[in-house]
């Protein structure tokens, strides 16, 4: 029974490593932040084209307009999706 | 009221506009790289200016996708613009992420280099275009660029617009 309690003792100690538990947490949390941050965009967008796109089929004659817009508040979504990825990289990588 | 049309089926073969503001984007763009990597590498040195250059590739590359995906699918169906919009989205995130981890461990990239330049360069190039789109029905794309020779009073009126950066 002792020998048994001696080995889930050192099987602990092996798992909560404070510099293998730290690794794990940063990377854990630089996947959640890319994960998180390309979620909102990714709504964000589907909302906006599919407004675009109901807008264009009512109003075909304002489609330019519209296709520039859309294009611009795309690109504008897109960069919270590139802020959460740079955070990723530079929490991961750097 | 019209009845709305149909997006499977309504399609459009005329200019495109996105194409246009991308086009100029880009153009300005590439003025401000020497800018852009002069002061990455002041500040993070060889390295940065490495970095900076493949961070503005990066953005330039994923404009130009955004912008032809549009433009190649509003010439088939407004649905499909939808989907390829969407997954061109996806498509593209996971672009930057594979030319992202490809160079992680490259010696002659700095990483925080490659970061800001991506989030400064997008920004910045959308900030700086939003003073040359129009987005009316006459001009859909761009503003209309006065012409220097022309006397007539528009023209005028617009070159003073332009100056003094005064809309009326």
């Amino acid at each position: 029974m002792e020998a048994l309690a001696k080995i889930v003792a050192k099987a602990t100690e092996a798992a909560v490593d404070p510099a293998d538990a730290k690794n794990q947490a940063a990377a854990a949390s630089a996947g959640y932040a890319y994960g998180l941050a390309a979620i909102g965009p990714g709504i964000g967008i589907g909302y906006l084209v599919g407004k675009a796109v109901e807008a264009m089929a009512r109003q075909p004659e304002a489609a330019g307009m519209v296709r520039t817009t859309m294009f611009l508040g795309i690109a504008f979504t897109e960069a919270l999706a590139l802020i959460g990825f740079v955070v990723f990289i530079l929490l991961k990588f750097a | 009221m019209n009845a709305p049309a149909n997006p499977l089926t309504t399609r459009f073969d005329g200019p495109a506009p996105e194409a246009q503001v991308t086009r100029h984007m880009l153009k300005r763009g590439s003025v401000a790289i020497p800018v852009l990597v002069a002061v990455a590498g002041f500040i993070w040195g060889a390295d940065g200016a490495l970095g900076c250059l493949y961070g503005m590739a990066l953005v330039f590359v994923n404009f130009a996708l955004a912008a032809g995906l549009i433009s190649l699918t509003a010439r088939i169906s407004l649905a499909l613009m939808m989907g390829a919009v969407l997954f061109g989205y996806l498509l593209r995130l996971g672009i930057i992420f594979l030319a992202v981890i490809l160079v992680r461990d490259a010696s002659w990239v700095s990483l925080p280099a490659l970061g800001f330049t991506i989030i400064a360069t997008h920004l910045g190039l959308l900030f700086w275009e939003l003073r040359h789109v129009s987005a009316t029905l006459a001009f859909p794309g761009l503003k209309p660029e006065p012409n220097p020779q022309s006397k007539t009073m528009s023209d005028k009126r617009m070159r003073k617009r332009k100056r003094t950066g005064r809309e009326s």
